[in-house]
């Protein structure tokens, strides 16, 4: 597949949302609502649920699955209040010491009025920094489409992985053709040079794993619950001093290949 | 990540002479011209700008006597790292380092080879942030200075690392952090890897915060994307410009997004002091004392 195949692949109306990974990986899901400070986001789902029977903590961005509940989602494109929500769901997880799963699935952060009023950037800047020391493994997935600072948002982790059709961009491969080219109709070409595909970021090391979807969905809960308990084990191991560290180098090392 | 109208104008030198021999718009704008030229007859290098926000013709000397700040409006025009070190930092105190730092186009992004080569052209420096150690009245501390003459201080992996490694040599050497911010966000010709950096920068910031040290920031304009959602609002004191433009999405994207009409003075310093995103509104011309007062009551001044 062409880099903007998967792009459309990502976003496509078929495609399961936050919503159904959950219910396919975990078990008890029991949903947590609001940040306590303005109002609940329902482009962020988050709560606890059971791994193989043990607590962790559960976030994801949600598109929605039908018309009505994309638009009362706003599409998965969450506002401020949707990551301090997430926020609150991290810090109880840490005080709690289980570890946090994050599934990623946005176009990006919401872009509108409300959103820069009540501190879309700071609320992005707090998740950044909060994770960086969030002293909790944390393995983020990216489910379908990383936008941007939204999708990073909650992709601050131990490991980032990706499905094989998901993409992470920087920015949307329309609004990078718009600005390069002054035309949105070369997306295509912009996927190509924005190098997004799951194997594209495997290869620039910004990811550890990419999980096939061919075999079916099932599968992929099934891939996805089997690597997390082992990578989620093999954190929760580690030591705290350790897992901060090793988190830290692995954004560290990222585009560190210049002079002097 | 959308880099909004230019408001500010940068003041370089390549603007200003551009500005003199061009044809005058109006009448107007020529008359005052003539005018300014009989006031100063004998100053033929004494070259003119029309201020951005009050239109009015402003003599390049002394706008820049000025701190930048037109004389008329106040309008604060955009300055490069070399001016505004030269208002915040003791004379012969700043210390560059990592100045020839660059990175290579790692995605091999078609054109962005180009893009680099005019932006250090138009700059005269290797990448869009200056980074080192000054005093402040005294006061020593780490130093970023972001560029808007440098591809509108976009953050690629050179600038996220420069940042980084502020943050780290401040944290070993234990010293406050204050930086100026300018950018149009993260520098999509890096694609992910820009985005990385937002992570990284974050990383070294809350090591330094961890550690016990101040962290300063002074928005300016405009201050956008990237680089709002990252180390521009992470800073224990946030101090802003007045009029400074302060987003994520810029003011152009949500207006062609929502289709609604901007409320007055959206997203500017003034907007994001009211809505408890600011600390302070502080005047260029007193920045200098005030980052000083913050810095000794957070040093010598603290209880032990
Ligand atoms: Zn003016």
């Amino acid at each position: 597949m062409k880099a903007y195949d998967k792009v459309l692949a990502a976003r496509a109306g078929g495609r399961p949302t936050a919503a159904s990974f959950i219910e396919g990986i975990f078990t008890d899901f029991i949903e947590m609502h609001g940040d306590r400070r303005y109002a609940d986001d329902p482009a962020v789902i988050a709560g606890i649920a059971r791994l193989n029977g043990r607590p962790v903590t559960v976030i994801g961005i949600e598109r929605g699955a039908t018309l009505e509940e994309r638009m009362r989602r706003n599409f998965g494109s969450a506002h401020p209040e949707g990551y301090r929500k997430a926020l609150r769901q991290m810090r109880l997880a840490e005080k709690f010491r289980r570890p946090v799963v994050c599934l990623v699935d946005t176009s990006g952060a919401a872009c509108d009025i409300g959103a820069e009023e009540r501190g879309e950037g700071q609320a992005i800047a707090e998740n950044l920094t909060t994770m960086m020391g969030l002293r909790v493994p944390i393995v983020s997935v990216v489910i379908g489409e990383g936008g941007s600072g939204g999708a990073l948002a909650l992709a601050v982790a131990d490991e980032v992985w990706m499905l094989e059709n998901a993409v992470y961009s920087v920015i949307s491969p329309e609004g990078a053709a718009s600005i390069l080219w002054k035309d949105a109709g070369a997306a295509d070409r912009a996927s190509e040079c924005l190098k997004l595909t799951a194997h594209d970021l495997r290869r620039m090391e910004v990811v550890e794993h990419v999980f096939r979807e061919r075999d079916g969905w099932p599968r992929v809960y099934d891939n996805l619950r089997a690597a997390l308990w082992k990578a989620l084990g093999h954190y929760a191991g580690m030591g705290e001093e350790a897992l901060l560290a090793h988190r830290y180098e692995k954004f560290r090392k990222i585009g560190r290949m210049g002079e002097a | 990540m959308i880099l909004e109208k230019q408001r500010g104008g940068l003041s370089t030198g390549r603007s200003i002479s551009k500005t003199l021999f061009r044809k005058p718009r109006n009448a107007l704008e020529g008359g005052e011209r003539a005018a300014a030229e009989a006031v100063a007859p004998n100053v033929p290098d004494r070259l003119m700008e029309a201020c951005p926000g009050c239109k009015a013709m402003i003599f390049a000397d002394q706008l820049a006597q000025n701190a930048g700040i037109c004389p008329n409006c106040g309008l604060h025009h955009r300055i490069g790292p070399a001016r505004r070190i030269a208002l915040i930092a003791d004379p012969g105190s700043y210390h560059a380092v990592n100045e020839d730092f660059t990175e290579p186009n790692h995605l091999g992004f078609p054109g962005y080879d180009e893009k680099l080569r005019r932006a250090r052209a138009a700059s005269g420096a290797a990448e869009g942030v200056a980074t080192g150690f000054a005093r402040v009245e005294g006061c020593p501390c780490a130093l970023y200075v972001m560029d808007p003459a440098f591809m509108m201080g976009s953050m690629g992996t050179a600038v996220g690392e420069k940042i980084t490694r502020l943050f780290e040599a401040a944290t070993a050497r234990r010293l406050p952090v204050v930086g100026f911010t300018v950018s149009g966000g993260a520098r999509m010709q890096e694609g992910i890897l820009s985005l990385m950096q937002m992570a990284k920068t974050s990383g070294a910031v809350r090591r330094h915060g961890d550690a016990g040290l101040l962290y300063i920031a002074v928005l300016t304009d405009p201050t956008t994307g990237g680089v709002t959602a990252s180390f521009a609002m992470e800073a224990d004191i946030t101090l802003a410009e007045p009029g400074a433009l302060v987003a994520f999405a810029g003011p152009r994207v949500i207006e062609q997004t929502t289709h609604q009409k901007l409320p007055e003075g959206f997203q500017r310093a003034e907007f994001l002091l009211e809505h408890g995103f600011v600390d302070l509104i502080v005047d260029r011309r007193s920045q200098r004392a005030t980052i000083a007062r913050l810095l000794r009551l957070h040093g010598e001044e603290a209880w032990t």
